[in-house]
């Protein structure tokens, strides 16, 4: 722990970084979620798309996520040296100097974008863009070591991925991806704060100013509560608004209801020892399950019930 | 550097090379791909 912030920060290794640590800098897990809303805002478009280009247009959702994470652990490397949970981060453990992750970062950015303009419309190049510079600058450097609401505004940056998806088909934007934006960014709250909870001492260890280290325990069981209920909103105004059609309505009503459930028992606990927070865990993980499902019920709305 | 670091920066900058060789074979393909679909579309229009 000692040696962390050196190694993270100036140091250079004496061997060349191994293309594996390249690939975890891109956190090819976080980017499951990403490329599969990404995908199905592709899908649910009411348009054709070349399949060459439907993959190229998902590749760069993809590398753009990637480029943002890189810049997001270049920026972050001595916070990471700091939590256990991202301490053996390829920065932070020492087996990559902190240039090369930023060459690879901003490369990849570039990349993604243009590669997105040529294959598909300046539209989705335009939002893609947006998305990789709202992760970097207004969340990763600006909000997340000042604020609390840091993964509440920061949360946008990972909505964009269905609208691009939906842009690179149809050029446009309209109301349904809007309406899936909307979701995943009412979403992102719930889903952090009950993380954040149970690495609420990685977090303060880092003085990364999380809700739980700020506010305490009890206000962030409150706030998992309220926006809970925004996000009941968000998921049901596709229905309402008759964007969607009964096999994403009742995805939405059923995985919504258990998801108020587990959030109401995370409201109810009153747990402190993160060794005892199965039901924040239980939420963190279904909170997962809960966006696969409501954003497959759509893709499946559209090829099923057009 | 002992032999033993050179023959492993040696043995990383090999796998790194043939990273970089396979990515690049990729991208041809792809941007070949990519022209031919879009030949495609400009000639439906």
């Amino acid at each position: 722990m000692a040696s962390s912030p050196i190694m993270s920060g100036t140091a250079t290794p004496a061997l060349p970084a191994h293309w594996r640590d390249f690939v975890a800098l891109t956190k090819p897990r976080v980017m499951t979620l990403v490329v599969f809303t990404g995908l199905c805002g592709l899908l649910a478009a009411p348009d054709h798309i070349h399949p060459v280009l439907a993959f190229t247009a998902i590749l760069c959702i993809a590398l753009g996520a990637g480029a943002a994470a890189t810049l997001n652990q270049w920026y972050e490397a001595d916070i990471d040296a700091k939590m256990k949970r991202t301490a053996n981060r390829p920065l932070p453990a020492g087996r990559m100097d902190r240039q090369s992750a930023l060459h690879f970062g901003v490369g990849l950015s570039f990349f993604s974008v243009i590669l997105m303009g040529m294959a598909t419309n300046l539209l989705a190049a335009a939002v893609l863009t947006v998305s990789i510079l709202f992760y970097v600058f207004v969340y990763t450097i600006w909000l997340k070591p000042r604020t609390a609401q840091n993964i509440v505004i920061g949360g946008a940056a990972g909505a964009f991925p269905p609208v691009i998806g939906w842009a690179a088909v149809t050029g446009d934007i309209s109301a349904l991806p809007v309406a899936l934006f909307m979701l995943i960014f009412f979403w992102t709250p719930p889903h952090f704060w009950s993380l954040a909870l149970f690495v609420r001492t990685d977090y303060a260890a880092a003085g990364i100013p999380m809700l739980p280290v700020v506010a305490g325990e009890v206000t962030t069981r409150r706030q998992i509560w309220l926006y809970t209920a925004i996000m009941a909103v968000a998921a049901l105004a596709p229905v309402l608004l008759r964007l969607t059609g009964p096999i994403y309505g009742t995805a939405a009503i059923v995985g919504t209801a258990i998801f108020a459930a587990l959030a109401f028992q995370v409201y109810r606990h009153r747990e402190t020892d993160p060794a005892n927070m199965a039901p924040e865990k239980r939420l963190f993980k279904y909170s997962i399950l809960y966006l696969f499902l409501l954003f497959g019920a759509v893709v499946v709305d559209r090829w099923l019930l057009p | 550097m002992t032999p033993e670091e050179q023959d492993q920066v040696r043995a990383r900058q090999k796998s790194r090379a043939l990273v970089t060789g396979l990515l690049l074979g990729f991208l041809a393909i792809l941007f070949f791909a990519i022209t031919l679909a879009k030949i495609g579309v400009s000639d439906q229009i």
